[in-house]
C-alpha cells in the first residue's frame, strides 16, 4: 500500500476521534514545547551573551562613580561623583601594567539636528581610544585620532541610526550638524552594531571629550561625570585588574580601610556569565519537563493504540480477510501512531514558539527561531511516535484474521 | 488441469483449553473451476473450518491443500495474505462492511493492498457497483444502506481484485426473502462469469442454488452429490409475482369493505 494513502486513512481514522486524538496529544505538545523552548531559550541566552561582549568589547572593565547616600537612600551607582581627572592620569600612566587602554565617558542625550531633520540621541565625549575598546569601525570616513580625540575639535562621528536619522540615504562626511545648538562637522559613520542590552546600539554620537566639557558640559571640572571604560591586555586578567585599580582609587581617594568604595567596578563579562548561568539553569529545568511530559506522551500514545487495536479489531480481520500482509496492517497503525505525535509536536511547536516568545520578552533576550529547531522537535515527536506505536502495531499484525473476523465488538 | 482446488486428507485440530477438538478429520475435496458447490453442515460440523482453510484465512493441521495447483501449505501469514487476495473474494453474512466508510471506499480497500492506483482503483470499484446495480450509492456509509444493499457492496469487494473464486458464508442469513433471491441471483449472475461460487450454509434453500451440495458431519463429508441448480432469477420472479398478487387481493379486499 502506498504511504500516501496509508497516510491519508492514518488522518481520517484520528479524526474520527477528535477529542480523544487531541487528549493523547497534549503530553507530547508540552514536551516538544519545553524543548523548543529550550533551545530558543538557551540560544537567546548565549545570544545576549555575545551582544554584551559585542558591543563592549572583551577584556573591558567599566569604573564609575559610586552610590550617591542621602539619608540612607541609595542613589545608584554613577550618582555620587567621586572619580577625578586625576584618577584618570594614574590609570593611564601605565603603573597598573595588566592595563591596555583607558577611555573616559561622558554622556547626554540631547538634540541633534541637520539642514533636513533633526534627532533625539546620546552623545558621547571620549578618547580616540574608545573605537578601539570597542573595537567598532566606520563604514564611511574616520574615526578621529589620538591627537584630535585630544583637542576641542568641533567633531563627529555617527552611529548608523543617526546618520540615517539625519541624512537619510546622502552621505554625511563632511557635512554640518548641530548638536545641543553647536555646530559640528561629521568626519565618520560608524559600522552598525544592532541591539545592544541597552537599547539599540548605533542611536550614538561619538565627538572628543574636550568638545564635550566645553560645548555640553559646564566647563573643565574635577570630578568626571560618567564612566571609565578600562581594556586589559589580555583575557583571564579581571580579577588582577579589578583588586589594582580597588587598590589605587581607595589611595587615591584616600579612604581608611573601614570606609566603603566611593566608587564601583563593573565586569561586563561576567555580569554576562551569570545570566547565561541562568539561563542554563533553567534550560536544564526544561530539558526535565521536556523527558518527563515526552515520557509520559509517549506511554498516552502507546495506551490509546492498544485501546485502538482492541476497538479495531473487526476491522483489521476485514483487511486482512481482503488480502492485507501483517506488514500492511503493521504500517497502518505505526503511521497513525507517527501522525498523531507528529500533530502534538506541531502543536507543541506553536506552545514553544509561544514560550520563547514571552521568555524573549521577560529576559529581554532576543527571539531565535532557527528552522532547525522544528526540525528536531519534529524528529523528536516522530520518535516518540514510532518508539511507543511498535507495540501496538505489532500487536495489531500478528492478529489471527479469523479471530479477529469473529471478534465482537 | 488441475482442479482449482484440491484438498487431500485435510485435518484441522484446535486446542480449546484441555480438549483437543478435532474440526475435520480427513477431508479429500476436489472442486473444479467454473463450478458452484455449497458446503453444508449444522454447526460444529467444520463447514466454517473448512472454508477458513480453503480461503487460506487458516492452515490446516495435517494434510495438503492446492489453491491453483500451488501448495499452501507452509505459507508464512503473507504469502497467505497474498494469495487471499487474488484468488479469493469472500462474502459474509454479516457483510463486514468498514462502517464510517463509503460504499466506494470499503470496495476500493482491498486494491490498496495490490498496490493498485488510486485513478484506477475508482474506475474497478466503480465498474463493480455498477454491477450489483449500486450506482449512485457509492457515496453511501453502510448505515445509510438497507441489508441487501450492503451485501451487495460486500459482493463487489470480493469481485474488484478479479478473484477467481467467490467465497460466501451464509450470504443470505441476515436478510429476507426477497433480498435472499436477489443476492442469489447476483452470485448465480457471476457464474456465467467463469467465477468458482462456493457457498457455506445451513439451509437447504440455499443449498438448492448450487451444482453441487457437500454434506459435512463432525469434521468428515457424509454427502457429496450434483443435482440442477435452481434458477435464483426465475425464483425471484416468482416471489415477486406472488407478493404482487397479495397485495392486489389485500387491496381488493380493503375496496369491499369500504
Amino acid at each position: 500500500m502506498n504511504i500516501f494513502t496509508t497516510f491519508k486513512l492514518a488522518v481520517r481514522a484520528l479524526w474520527r476521534n477528535k477529542v480523544r486524538t487531541l487528549l493523547t496529544m497534549l503530553g507530547i505538545v508540552f514536551g516538544i514545547g519545553a524543548v523548543i523552548a529550550m533551545v530558543a531559550g538557551g540560544q537567546g541566552a548565549q545570544a545576549s551573551v555575545k551582544e554584551v561582549f559585542d558591543s563592549l568589547g572583551t577584556n573591558v572593565l567599566v569604573l564609575s562613580g559610586g552610590a550617591q547616600r542621602t539619608s540612607g537612600a541609595s542613589g545608584g551607582a554613577g550618582s555620587r561623583q567621586s572619580l577625578t581627572w586625576e584618577d584618570v592620569a594614574a590609570l593611564r600612566s601605565g603603573e597598573i601594567p595588566t592595563i591596555k587602554w583607558v577611555a573616559p565617558t561622558m554622556s547626554t542625550r540631547t538634540q541633534v539636528a541637520s539642514e533636513e531633520a533633526n534627532w533625539n540621541t546620546s552623545v558621547t565625549g571620549t578618547f580616540a581610544v574608545w573605537f578601539q575598546i570597542r573595537n567598532w569601525e566606520t563604514t564611511q570616513g574616520t574615526v578621529f585620532d589620538e591627537d584630535t580625540g585630544n583637542s576641542t575639535a568641533k567633531i563627529a562621528v555617527l552611529g548608523q541610526t543617526v546618520a540615517t536619522q539625519l541624512f537619510a540615504n546622502a552621505s554625511p562626511i563632511g557635512q554640518a550638524i548641530r548638536i545641543n545648538g553647536q555646530p559640528f562637522e561629521v568626519v565618520g559613520v560608524l559600522a552598525t552594531k544592532g541591539q545592544g542590552p541597552r537599547g539599540d546600539n548605533d542611536d550614538i554620537i561619538i565627538i572628543p571629550l574636550k568638545t564635550y566639557q566645553q560645548k555640553l558640559d559646564k566647563g573643565l571640572a574635577k570630578y568626571l561625570k560618567g564612566e571609565v571604560l578600562i581594556s586589559m591586555t589580555a583575557e583571564g586578567q579581571a580579577e588582577v585588574t579589578i583588586a589594582k585599580v580597588t587598590a589605587m582609587m581607595r589611595e587615591k581617594h584616600k579612604l581608611d580601610g573601614a570606609d566603603e568604595d566611593d566608587f564601583r567596578i563593573r565586569n561586563p563579562a561576567e555580569f554576562a556569565q551569570a545570566q547565561k548561568d541562568s539561563t542554563e539553569r533553567i534550560a536544564t529545568l526544561l530539558a526535565v519537563v521536556a523527558a518527563v511530559s515526552l515520557l509520559i506522551g509517549g506511554i498516552g500514545v502507546m495506551n490509546i493504540m492498544l485501546v485502538s487495536v482492541i476497538e479495531r479489531t473487526r476491522e483489521i480481520g476485514i483487511r486482512m480477510a481482503v488480502g492485507a500482509k501483517p506488514f500492511d496492517v503493521m504500517t497502518q497503525f505505526l503511521v497513525e501512531a507517527l501522525v498523531l505525535a507528529a500533530a502534538g509536536g506541531l502543536l507543541g511547536l506553536a506552545l514553544g514558539y509561544g514560550a520563547a516568545y514571552y521568555m524573549a520578552g521577560y529576559f529581554g533576550w532576543k527571539l531565535f527561531f532557527p528552522a532547525a529547531t522544528a526540525g528536531i522537535a519534529f524528529a523528536v515527536a516522530g520518535g516518540v511516535g514510532v518508539g511507543f506505536g511498535l507495540y501496538p502495531a505489532i500487536r495489531a499484525s500478528q492478529l489471527d484474521p479469523i479471530t479477529a473476523l469473529r471478534y465482537e465488538s | 488441469m488441475a482442479p482449482l482446488i484440491d484438498m487431500k486428507g485435510i485435518q484441522r485440530t484446535y486446542v480449546m483449553g484441555d480438549n483437543l477438538v478435532h474440526a475435520l478429520r480427513g477431508v479429500d475435496l476436489t472442486i473444479e473451476a467454473g463450478s458452484s458447490i455449497a458446503i453444508m453442515g449444522t454447526s460444529g460440523s467444520g463447514k466454517s473450518t473448512m472454508m477458513n482453510i480453503m480461503g487460506c484465512l487458516d492452515q490446516p493441521t495435517k494434510g495438503t491443500y492446492k489453491i491453483n495447483g500451488k501448495n499452501v501449505s507452509g505459507m508464512s501469514k503473507s504469502e497467505l495474505a497474498d494469495i487471499r487476495g487474488r484468488m479469493v473474494g469472500f462474502v459474509f453474512q454479516s457483510f463486514n462492511l468498514l462502517s464510517r466508510t463509503s460504499a466506494l471506499e470499503n470496495v476500493e480497500m482491498p486494491l490498496l493492498y495490490q498496490g493498485v492506483s488510486a485513478r484506477e482503483r475508482h474506475k474497478r470499484a466503480m465498474a463493480v457497483l455498477a454491477q450489483v446495480s449500486l450506482e449512485g450509492r457509492e457515496d453511501h456509509h453502510p448505515n445509510q444502506l438497507s441489508g441487501g444493499q450492503q451485501q451487495r457492496v460486500a459482493i463487489a469487494r470480493a469481485l474488484v481484485c478479479d478473484a477467481p473464486i467467490i467465497m460466501a458464508d451464509e450470504p443470505t442469513g441476515a436478510l429476507d426473502t426477497q433480498t435472499s433471491y436477489e443476492v442469489m441471483g447476483i452470485l448465480q449472475g457471476l457464474m456465467a462469469q467463469g467465477k468458482t461460487l462456493i457457498l457455506v450454509t445451513h439451509e437447504p434453500d440455499i443449498a438448492s442454488y448450487a451444482g453441487r451440495v457437500i454434506t459435512l458431519r463432525d469434521g468428515l463429508i457424509i454427502d457429496d452429490h450434483t443435482q440442477a441448480p435452481i434458477d435464483a432469477a426465475a425464483a425471484l420472479a416468482r416471489v415477486t409475482a406472488e407478493r404482487e398478487e397479495a397485495d392486489r387481493r389485500m387491496a381488493a379486499n380493503a375496496e369491499k369493505a369500504s
